[in-house]
């Protein structure tokens, strides 16, 4: 059986690992087994920070090879354009939330800025579908990784999981004000026009 | 919510989605372990993390977190010989730390067991090396379990515990990077609580425990018997098995992670091998792999970072007159580098080339790399700043391990020799040697100061070395996830007593003691400068609590506010100190040229507001809640 790969991408902070483990939990929800694994330790502190998460596939490796992501999902634009170039596969699907950390090199002038444009771009030469996220009224930055989600259980980027799936894992990992704050930001994004 | 920490003392089987360090833990639930001892580091801290899940008071085994690796072991050592199963879990330099201890405990009768959890690291993510510690195993006559995921980590950590316990010798379980990190479904089993049994029962008669004279040859001796019996345990343990593809003619031989990813790549293969996976690496079991190597005409040896299993498979066939074709490695790029499931393609690829297609070479991306760096607020990044003013552009700064190594990346260059954890005192005494025209200034952190700092400063002391030690005190082991150490106030189990490094220093000898808040950049200046005219060894403690660990704190507590600085577009004059020399993440540059604030970014610590030549940066008085999102 072919496995559903998903590459996530993003910068130390912005709660990749919570994101995954929403994931890989509501696949258990829906009865997909699936595996995946997490960057730890030093590359947290504002590096580049993936994680991998496969669904459908017998015992394997938790990564996903170079190339093979079904679906990329990226918090932040460059690192977005990164994981196109290295994960995305040619049909498969990148769904972004659009803001810009800036490397060193971009903040020194010696390169251009992160822009959702050149890589909505990017995306459509290499044949990958696209989606920018972004919700204007958000006040709490940390919680893009939900409006993300949300727009992950609308469009049914994940084949299998539904929107219960995803609020059983988030009630799983998450509790009191923090769950409804993270909740009420997820059903905002399944409803929004 | 689902708790943790009531998960691992769950009584009924169960399942749940874990990552391989949790899962480590649940086995030490189920096997009884009494003392767990450590250090932090990575790829093991979430060990730490799933133990500390469980309330100290209702937590089945003693746990703590000790000064350093070698002290580590030698508590789960002493626990040991008094009767108590323990366990013993670090990084893989770590082992380097503890080694000299390590390397005894085969010699030992280890009366109440004691399972070794080593965290290598291929691929170096997180540390100075990707050292291979099969090396170590067979120095020391200890056996070795190498698990490829989480269920099977927990399954290996249960037999090691018993192996361990009715062997009355040591068991390493050689976990890697994403073996520990992996997320799985795990199925446990139950559990049995046990009352603790409190009798010490340390017995000189059990040993000898002290190898001296002809008793070290005899110690030795009983090594190698106890791992030679093994070897016949190996020879049929369920974790050894052979996957048959009926395949006559070629076969492949692996272990852990890499089994895993070559089930990946031969998913979409021309041809399947047979597979020899070994669970059990040390001792190897003889016969099973002399077996599989007689019914093949060619067999690889699939193997992550050094030629281990090559090596002993190759005199293994040698002395039994095989002629097998075994391939070993090939390259020097099959040394290097974890065994993800491109890299054994590739590996495969230059084996048998017709089996695999290698991976194609993703295209260079059209941005440069994001390394980490240091977070917005970081005393680090003050201190830095302001000794880099003092420092003239030929003088010599030694790093040591720590957030503060960022320092050695672009536009600090601060610390540009590292060895490991505790060498930057003796490093900068041995670069001040023979050199009169070089100021040398040496970095700690305060849990490395503790780990392994110590002896240094005292060497520095008493040879009289001529260099300025600054103590980079953040008041945490920030790096690994913000562990206690003895400098913060409280252990594992509650509150102590704070160990003061003045103190420290002082009783070491150290003459020329300075303390100030990094954020006072002139003040910290000065201090270097004195420092620094001064004959001798002198230290600096530049301090600020982590500014991380800080703000996760505030944000928790009622009525926390954000903060924010913000840049005054009419005093800026693009003197763009704070992009190319204090270089907190926050500031972005426009294409215009300009400069701004990314409030996702900015803690508000204000720290950067002295940077600025023009005083074109202040705090940004606006109410957080008008603020949208992001601006770009």
């Amino acid at each position: 059986m072919k496995s559903f790969d998903i590459y996530l991408t993003g910068v130390g902070g912005q709660g990749i690992s919570l994101l995954s483990e929403i994931i890989i939990r509501a696949g258990d929800h829906a009865g997909l087994a699936g595996s995946g694994v997490d960057t730890h330790g030093l590359a947290q502190r504002g590096g580049m920070v993936v994680s991998h998460v496969r669904f459908g596939a017998e015992r394997t490796t938790p990564l996903v090879r170079q190339g093979k992501a079904d679906l990329v999902i990226a918090l932040e634009v460059s690192e977005a354009l990164r994981a196109l170039y290295s994960h995305a596969r040619t049909g498969g699907t990148l769904v972004f939330y659009d803001t810009g950390w800036q490397t060193l090199t971009v903040r020194l002038g010696q390169e251009d800025p992160p822009d959702s444009k050149v890589l909505e771009e990017a995306c459509m030469q290499r044949n990958v579908r696209v989606i920018g996220v972004r919700k204007q009224d958000l006040k709490d930055f940390r919680m893009q990784n939900m409006v993300l989600l949300g727009r992950i259980a609308r469009e049914n980027l994940i084949p299998g999981i539904e929107r219960q799936h995803y609020e059983q894992a988030m009630e799983d990992l998450m509790t009191g004000p923090m769950l409804s704050a993270n909740l009420e930001i997820f059903h905002e994004m399944l409803e929004e026009d | 919510m689902k708790s943790l920490g009531k998960m691992l003392l769950e009584e009924q089987p169960f399942q749940e989605i874990v990552i391989g360090n949790t899962a480590l833990v649940r086995g030490m639930v189920e096997s009884h372990v009494r003392v767990a001892t450590t250090y932090p580091g990575s790829p093991t801290p979430e060990i730490a993390s799933a133990i500390l899940s469980i309330p100290a008071d209702s937590r089945p085994f003693y746990f703590e977190y000790s000064t350093n690796e070698k002290v580590a072991t030698e508590v789960a050592f002493g626990a040991s010989v008094n009767g108590h199963l323990s366990c013993v879990f670090f990084k893989s330099v770590g082992l380097n730390v503890a080694a000299d201890s390590f390397v005894q405990l085969g010699h030992m009768e280890l009366t109440g067991g004691m399972v070794i959890v080593l965290g290598d690291d291929p691929g170096a993510n997180s540390s100075q090396n990707e050292q291979d510690n099969r090396h170590f195993a067979r120095l020391s006559y200890i056996p070795v379990f190498e698990p490829a995921d989480p269920q099977e980590a927990y399954e290996m950590f249960l037999e090691s515990a018993s192996l361990s316990t009715s062997r009355r010798m040591p068991v390493i379980l050689r976990m890697t990077t994403h073996v520990c990190h992996a997320k799985q479904k795990v199925s446990f089993q139950g559990w049995d609580p046990l009352p603790m049994d409190r009798t010490p029962r340390f017995d000189p008669a059990s040993g000898p425990y002290v190898p001296i004279a002809r008793d070290a040859l005899n110690l030795k001796g009983k090594a190698l018997a106890k791992l030679e019996d093994l070897r016949k345990y190996a020879e049929t343990s369920p974790f050894n098995l052979v996957e048959d593809n009926g395949n006559l003619s070629k076969g492949i031989i692996t272990a852990g992670l890499p089994f895993l990813s070559l089930l990946d790549v031969l998913r979409e293969a021309e041809e399947i091998p047979d597979v020899l996976k070994l669970g059990m690496i040390h001792p190897l079991p003889r016969s099973l792999v002399l077996d599989f190597l007689e019914t093949h005409e060619e067999v690889k040896i699939l193997e992550e970072l050094d030629d281990v299993l090559e090596r002993e498979i190759k005199a293994i066939a040698y002395e039994a007159r095989k002629e097998t074709l075994i391939h070993g490695k090939k390259e020097l790029e099959d040394w290097v580098g974890e065994y993800t499931p491109d890299k054994v393609a590739r590996v495969l690829h230059n084996t048998w080339p017709h089996m695999v297609s290698p991976p194609e070479d993703p295209a260079e991306p059209p941005i440069a790399p994001r390394p980490p760096q240091m977070c917005p607020g970081c005393g680090h990044r003050s201190a830095f700043h302001a000794i880099k003013k003092v420092l003239e552009a030929e003088d010599i700064t030694v790093a040591d391990i720590g957030c503060h190594t960022l320092g050695y990346l672009p536009p600090y260059k601060m610390g540009e020799v590292l060895l490991c954890m505790g060498h930057s005192t003796g490093t900068g005494s041995g670069l001040s040697l023979f050199n009169d025209s070089r100021k040398v200034v040496a970095f700690i952190g305060d849990s490395t100061l503790f780990h392994a700092g110590m002896s240094g400063i005292v060497n520095a002391v008493f040879n009289r070395h001529d260099l300025t030690l600054v103590v980079m005190e953040n008041g945490t082991t920030a790096m690994t996830g913000h562990q206690n150490h003895p400098g913060t106030g409280a252990n594992a189990r509650g509150p102590v007593e704070a160990l003061s490094i003045e103190t420290l220093l002082e009783g070491l000898g150290v003459k020329s003691i300075r303390r100030v808040d990094t954020y006072s950049q002139g003040k910290l200046m000065k201090m270097v400068r004195e420092a620094m005219a001064e004959e001798g060894f002198s230290v600096v403690i530049a301090s600020h609590p982590c500014m991380l660990k800080f703000t996760r704190e505030q944000r928790r507590k009622e009525g926390y506010t954000a903060k924010k600085v913000i840049i005054d577009q009419e005093k800026c004059t693009r003197a763009m100190n704070c992009i190319s020399e204090f270089a907190c993440p926050s500031f972005q540059r426009s294409p215009d040229g300009s400069i701004w604030v990314n409030p996702e970014l900015c803690i508000g610590d204000a720290s950067c507001i002295q940077t600025c030549p023009s005083h074109a940066i202040g705090m940004d008085q606006v109410d957080r809640e008008s603020r949208k999102g992001g601006g770009k």
